[in-house]
């Protein structure tokens, strides 16, 4: 497993304590897990999508990603709508390991509240909670 | 692999090390008034030439074959188990194995599974067949909560033609969970009127048996066209494995999911007990399985080899979010149905279901010759209802009198069919035992 150090972590994302990054891109929000979430999961073998226009609270399970040692679920980062799911990535689950934050992002989604991207933990802030072991 | 009791030494060096006096303080969680105190109150000890003289004195109290002739089925099926099957079942290496946690120590259980799971698909027409489950009952169950994982939708609806002790079990299976069940009428004909599911909007599953508790052959694939229209799945139950041998499988009838019960193949009676919960569903589906699955793949050097797969649907990984909490299978039961169809072959299994069903028209046209009454017309497979003017009842006690049981009185089910009785016909019923039953009808 990587070092916290070794964990790469975008500048340009915002992260949250549940392991998942998220992007900002015009009206919508790009959704994916973070280097650290799929290096701890080890390879990926199956990724579960929600359907678009399924509407998420924050907190909400709404992916589940599945490596051969365990399964975890993500939950949506801020409140919002599907607009758009990853298929290829369906097809191919092992993106996720090699390319989480591009290849490998799992949704698009229309946040309720466009200002509650801010709210999310930058880079730095989100490192040193894996620091603390969080 | 042997089992070894532990010795006083083995179990004191045991709970030294976990720092316990004796084996009762491991049982110190559960509150003193729920603990026995004393001794069970049993009856004094028996020799074992006492024994066997008290266990003959309560068989002679039943009806069993081969004294007498038994036509009851209704969920449990008197069919010849090839003695390959009970010589091979009853190796050690099969009778004494635990669950295969450990590929390294049991490819031969594994592999058996596998075959077992391979067969199931083929019977049933379905991709993927898990390890098997306590019986039919319980993997209808088990279906039905996994459709409405799948759905994502919190109501089923379960034909009334589905065996009672099943709807039972799912009742108990569903009864804290906050889902509905609810139940599908009959029609006049003995079969489910899934007419009455004209909009299925907002169930996860639409269940039905066949053949169904009545014998009857339901039309699998116009219920699977209702169900599916309205975004809900096809739960296909059945309790006569056997009779895949000569109808459509399920899976080529559209089920989504196949559940039911596998003692046909090769199980014993045993009273009701042990069974076979056979559980099938297309690959698409594989995932919200329930239970172990065991897969082939190859090791290091190539070769074949059977493996547990998919195991973190199962509660040791997934804890509560797991798909069921029961990860036990029936190996033992699931291997004699793998040696039962493996023995028979495709073409056995198909002539075997085919004197099932001659004998049991053959019985059915004879009845009706001698005055009693089929009041369903549906096609059947070895089971049918019949009944006389008047009722059956003493006709069927008129025949219990000459050791011929003929049916499962259906009143204490379906209380609309006071006097009628199911009858069920297999291989093991000769020409002049169903003659001698007519004969007993007649006088």
């Amino acid at each position: 497993m990587k070092k916290i150090e070794e964990i790469k972590l975008p500048e340009e994302l915002r992260y949250s304590a549940d392991h998942e990054w998220v992007h900002p891109e015009g009206d919508l929000v790009r959704i994916g897990i973070t280097d650290y979430a799929q290096d701890q999961l080890g390879d990926v073998v199956y990724v579960e999508l929600p359907a678009v226009g399924t509407h998420f609270a924050q907190g909400a399970v709404f992916a589940t990603v599945e490596s051969v040692k365990a399964v975890s679920e993500c939950v949506m980062p801020l409140a919002g709508k599907i607009a758009a799911v990853n298929g290829p990535l369906v097809e191919d689950p092992a993106v996720l390991n090699v390319n989480p934050y591009g290849d490998g992002w799992m949704v698009q989604a229309t946040p309720d509240d466009p200002a509650a991207v801010a709210a999310l933990l930058t880079a730095e802030g989100y490192r040193t909670r894996l620091k603390g072991g969080v | 692999m042997r089992y070894l009791p532990h010795t006083e030494e083995d179990i004191a060096a045991m709970l030294g090390v976990i720092g316990a006096r004796e084996i009762d303080d491991l049982f110190a969680a559960i509150p003193p008034d729920c603990r026995l105190r004393g001794e069970l109150r049993l009856p004094a000890a028996l020799s074992e030439w006492e024994l066997d003289d008290h266990m003959d004195r309560l068989a002679g109290m039943m009806a069993v074959s081969p004294e007498y002739r038994l036509y009851v089925g209704a969920g449990s099926y008197d069919h010849h188990i090839p003695a390959a099957v009970r010589s091979l079942l009853g190796r050690s290496e099969f009778v004494t194995s635990y669950t295969p946690y450990q590929p390294e120590m049991l490819q031969g259980t594994l592999q058996g599974i596998y075959e077992y799971q391979t067969l199931t698909a083929r019977l049933l027409g379905m991709d993927v067949v898990t390890a098997s489950h306590y019986d039919g009952a319980t993997a209808l169950a088990e279906a039905l909560l996994m459709a409405v994982r799948i759905t994502k939708k919190k109501r089923v609806a379960l034909s009334r033609a589905i065996h009672p002790h099943y709807r039972q079990v799912v009742r108990t299976y569903f009864a804290p969970t906050g889902y509905e069940v609810e139940e599908i009428p009959l029609l006049a004909t003995g079969l489910t009127d899934v007419g009455r599911l004209e909009k299925p909007d907002g169930l996860a599953a639409v269940a039905l048996q066949s053949p169904n508790f009545f014998g009857c052959i339901e039309d699998l694939r116009g219920a699977g066209e209702r169900a599916h229209a309205g975004g809900a799945l096809l739960v296909a139950a059945f309790t006569e494995a056997l009779a895949y041998g000569i109808l459509k499988n399920p899976g080529s009838q559209g089920a989504d999911i196949v559940a039911g019960e596998g003692q046909s193949l090769g199980i014993p009676r045993s009273f009701g007990g042990p069974a076979l919960g056979m559980l099938a569903t297309r690959r698409q589906h594989m995932r919200s399985l329930p239970g172990r699955l065991v897969g082939r793949t190859k090791d290091r050097e190539g070769r074949d080899g059977f493996v547990l797969t998919l195991a973190t649907r199962e509660q040791h990984i997934r804890r509560e979010k797991a798909t069921s909490n029961i990860c036990s299978n029936n190996s033992l039961c699931a291997l004699a149905a793998a040696m039962t169809m493996a023995s028979l072959g495709r073409t056995g299994f198909r002539q075997l279901a085919s004197l099932n069903r001659d004998k049991a028209e053959y019985l059915k046209s004879a009845l009706k010759g001698a005055g009693c009454t089929l009041p369903f017309d549906a096609p059947t497979f070895n089971e049918f209802v019949v009944t006389a003017p008047g009722g059956f009842d003493a006709i069927y006690e008129g025949l219990l009198a000459q050791k011929i049981v003929a049916g499962l009185p259906l009143g204490p089910y379906y209380p609309e069919l006071a006097g009628h009785y199911l009858l069920c016909v297999t291989e093991t019923a000769g020409r002049e035992d169903l003659d001698a039953l007519v004969q007993g009808v007649r006088s």
